[in-house]
């Protein structure tokens, strides 16, 4: 096709504004816009064929071009309001916010955004888009960081925010089955009131919906102790493209019949199925929690903590966090909030929790003696508390968020052995020196997972060329995980070949156009625009 | 001037913890219930901290009256620099009864006992919000007072007080020996750090009966029932202004 007759079918509304740049003038015209978006697309789509690896011209974390999906009409509209009456958004003001990721880096063009309360109504709306050919971007908290959450184009917006029901609640098995809307805090707050705990949390927690964390298979900050969403789920319901509800939303601790499906769509990020809800299995909220925050002079010596913690505390270890200097000074600087403990290069956010409070701090205090004697933390204190408590957790929760008022935030969610940690936070600042604003590094150091942030006061294409690809062959040299727990979303999905095989991305292909053959479950998202 | 500081803190139930009313209506659920140190007496702790580190006092006591867990709580106080500590054992019924007037005799008592120059207090108590003792005590030992402080500052043996009042700031000058009482803005109060966590393990805590002091703890007051403030009405969310016109006028609003 030639570009003559792409320009020729160009509607008069842009197509796509895929990044909010401060040069984009709000004065351009509509065919300017399209203009800008188009040849950049041409570049992104002759770019995006070389595997989405190497540098080049474009950026394979951008947007590709649009699909041939039908486009909304007013017969659509009015099927979807005869179905949906007053949960059928079409006002852009209301739109907008659910067109934009958390991190304002990634916008997309929805112009209709539906509100199912049932499963049923999610399969209705699905059947008709998989005949009607019209594509979909499930949307839960739009919390993800990936650009995972938001349309990319004109997607039909799908959330689950009024599917908010707790179906039931075992509290001998502690096992929980709710829609996919719930809100995790909301959930957290409902299972304390009955002793128990979800088995995970995540800075998040305000606003991302439990149907959002299993999609993207969350980590979080309990991971260290309960384990991961892959194993905490035993059970989904999930509405699959063609608008099939497949029910296997067992309440069941062991079941080996057949295939685990449930793996499947654990993860897949919106695009294989639709959660629409979960069972899973809560822990007993604990009797005793306690956080001690501890200073390190070295990652090394923060590593040796990190096994004498293993040893001394092991069973009542439930997070072992860290955050660097850097880190420190950005909290102070943007969000105010104090240091307990001397200044040190590395600082350390530990949690217990136990079944009784005098035996957990007799372990946490023959800890403390140990590392305090032993000179392998310099400086520390202790929150038994449940104020003092959030706010030594706040200093580790909060800093995603003091990095967003340094202008624009490069944000890299890495998994590497736990001793190569904090070599690539000093690599980077040797290579990016002085044309990045702070290169800060932080995260569930328990996991071997970094979050390494990269700020700069505004998008600056230039440092972007110097971070990437160093950044995920970096990674890839030392066979770690180009994103831990994030995902891929949209910004991420080129860079799959970095931590997976070419043939296992093709099986991941196969399965895609086997359960999705039209292709209509959140596209352009998690697998490489060459996999078509 | 001997050049001692008394301080006084109280274990309530920490302030983030929701509050349930015992099924009898007696009072509130605190078995099994996470306490803390009363955040007003905290404060008044890291005042009487920062007097001894400005070298203007030689010693910080830490006084609690209450059963065997009010250690962790005198501990807590020796762990923000708090040199000694004196445990006024009150157990049961005695306990559930003790108020502003018994604990302000108590005080009074330690005060003349340990010769103590000033005795800092927290404002008030987050579970009962008496805001009595400080005002009791000065009252018994014939002391001048300085609540609501949001400012102390000590020259020789007088001390320039900044209170917060209704109005705004009023700032007096006080002879000692005096009571104080900690206001909010006071200061904000240290974290206990672990080269003092353990260093406070080996400060001495002496245990002291009401008796030993001469104090009767028998309450004058009887509480007929505690119950739990109204349910709050949850909001009406509706679709359209029009709704919001019919809803308002259906109240009787307009």
């Amino acid at each position: 096709m030639g570009i003559f007759q792409r320009f020729a079918r160009l509607p008069l509304k842009p197509t796509c504004i895929w990044s909010l740049c401060p040069q984009y003038s709000t004065d351009l015209t509509a065919v300017g816009r399209a203009l800008i978006v188009r040849s950049s697309q041409l570049i992104q789509h002759r770019y995006v064929h070389n595997r989405g690896l190497g540098t080049g011209p474009g950026n394979p974390g951008s947007a590709p071009p649009r699909l041939p999906f039908s486009r909304v009409t007013q017969e659509d509209l009015a099927f979807f309001r005869t179905m949906l009456p007053g949960r059928t958004i079409t006002d852009p003001d209301l739109l907008k916010s659910s067109n934009v990721d958390w991190l304002k880096t990634v916008e997309g063009n929805s112009e209709v955004l539906l509100r199912p309360k049932t499963t049923e109504e999610v399969s209705q709306i699905l059947r008709y888009c998989n005949e009607r050919n019209l594509a979909v971007c499930p949307q839960g908290g739009n919390t993800g960081l990936v650009g995972g959450s938001v349309p990319v184009f004109d997607e039909i917006i799908l959330s689950t925010s009024l599917m908010t029901q707790v179906l039931t609640f075992d509290n001998i098995s502690g096992i929980l089955t709710c829609q996919a809307g719930c809100v995790l805090e909301n959930l957290s707050n409902y299972l304390e009131e009955r002793d128990f705990i979800m088995p995970l949390d995540l800075g998040a927690k305000g606003s991302c919906h439990i149907g959002g964390n299993v999609s993207t298979n969350a980590g979080g900050l309990r991971l260290l102790r309960y384990g991961s969403l892959r194993g905490t789920v035993l059970g989904l319901e999930v509405v699959l493209a063609d608008g099939q509800i497949l029910n296997c939303l067992a309440t069941l601790r062991k079941d080996n019949t057949g295939y685990d499906l449930k793996q499947l769509f654990i993860g897949s990020e919106g695009t294989l199925g639709v959660i629409t809800a979960v069972s899973i299995l809560c822990p007993r909220k604990p009797k005793a929690v306690n956080v001690a925050f501890l200073g390190c002079s070295s990652f090394k010596q923060l590593l040796e903590t990190f096994q004498c913690c293993r040893g001394m505390l092991g069973e009542i270890l439930s997070a072992f966090e860290f955050l660097d200097a850097s880190c420190m000074s950005l909290l102070e600087k943007h969000l105010k909030l104090t240091n307990p403990i001397t200044e040190s290069p590395f600082y350390i956010v530990i949690e217990t929790a136990g079944s009784n409070a005098t035996h957990d701090e007799e372990k946490l205090h023959n800890f403390l003696e140990e590392v305090m004697t032993s000179s392998l933390v310099t400086d520390g204190t202790v929150a038994t508390e449940a104020t003092k408590i959030k706010a030594l957790w706040s200093l580790r929760e909060r800093v995603t968020e003091a990095l967003t008022h340094e202008g624009y935030t490069y944000k890299y969610d890495i998994s590497l052995p736990v001793e190569k940690i904090y070599d690539l936070v000093q690599d980077m600042r040797g290579h990016l020196g002085d044309r990045a604003k702070n290169v800060v590094g932080y995260g569930h150091v328990g996991d071997g997972n970094l979050h390494l942030n990269i700020t700069s006061p505004s998008k600056d294409p230039a440092l972007l060329a110097s971070i990437e690809p160093y950044v995920y062959e970096w990674t890839s040299e030392w066979k770690g995980s180009i994103s831990a727990e994030h995902g891929l979303g949209l910004k991420k999905r080129n860079y799959i070949y970095y931590s997976k095989p070419s043939e296992a991305v093709a099986l991941m292909g196969s399965i895609k156009a086997m359960l999705d053959p039209k292709g209509i479950l959140n596209p352009y998202k998690t697998l490489p625009d060459n996999i078509h | 001037m001997s050049g001692r500081v008394l301080v006084g803190v109280k274990r309530v139930i920490d302030y983030a913890v929701k509050i349930r009313v015992k099924p009898d209506h007696t009072g509130v659920v605190t078995d099994g219930v996470k306490h803390s140190m009363n955040p007003f007496c905290e404060i008044a702790v890291e005042e009487a901290v920062k007097l001894k580190e400005k070298k203007l006092i030689k010693e910080v006591v830490a006084v609690s009256c209450g059963p065997q867990q009010v250690q962790e709580t005198i501990r807590t106080a020796l762990a923000m620099g708090a040199d000694r500590g004196i445990h006024v054992e009150v157990s049961g019924k005695d306990y559930e009864t003790l108020g502003p007037l018994q604990v302000s005799k108590i005080l009074a008592a330690l005060a003349k006992k340990e010769q103590a120059d000033l005795i800092i207090l927290g404002k008030q108590a987050i579970d009962d919000d008496c805001n009595q003792t400080g005002q009791m005590t000065a009252a018994l030992l014939d002391w001048p007072q300085g609540t609501f402080a949001s400012e102390v500052t000590l020259d020789a043996d007088k001390l320039k007080v900044v209170r917060e009042i209704d109005g705004g700031l009023e700032t007096i000058k006080i002879k000692m020996p005096a009571v104080v009482t900690a206001d909010l803005r006071l200061n904000t109060p240290r974290y206990a750090t672990l080269p003092n966590i353990m260093k406070a393990k080996k400060k001495k805590i002496a245990n002291v009966k009401p008796a030993d002091l001469g104090v009767d703890v028998s309450s004058r007051l009887e509480v007929l029932k505690v119950d739990e403030p109204p349910q709050r009405q949850a909001g009406v969310k509706v679709e359209t202004v029009d709704d919001l016109v019919g809803k308002l006028k259906e109240a009787g609003r307009i």
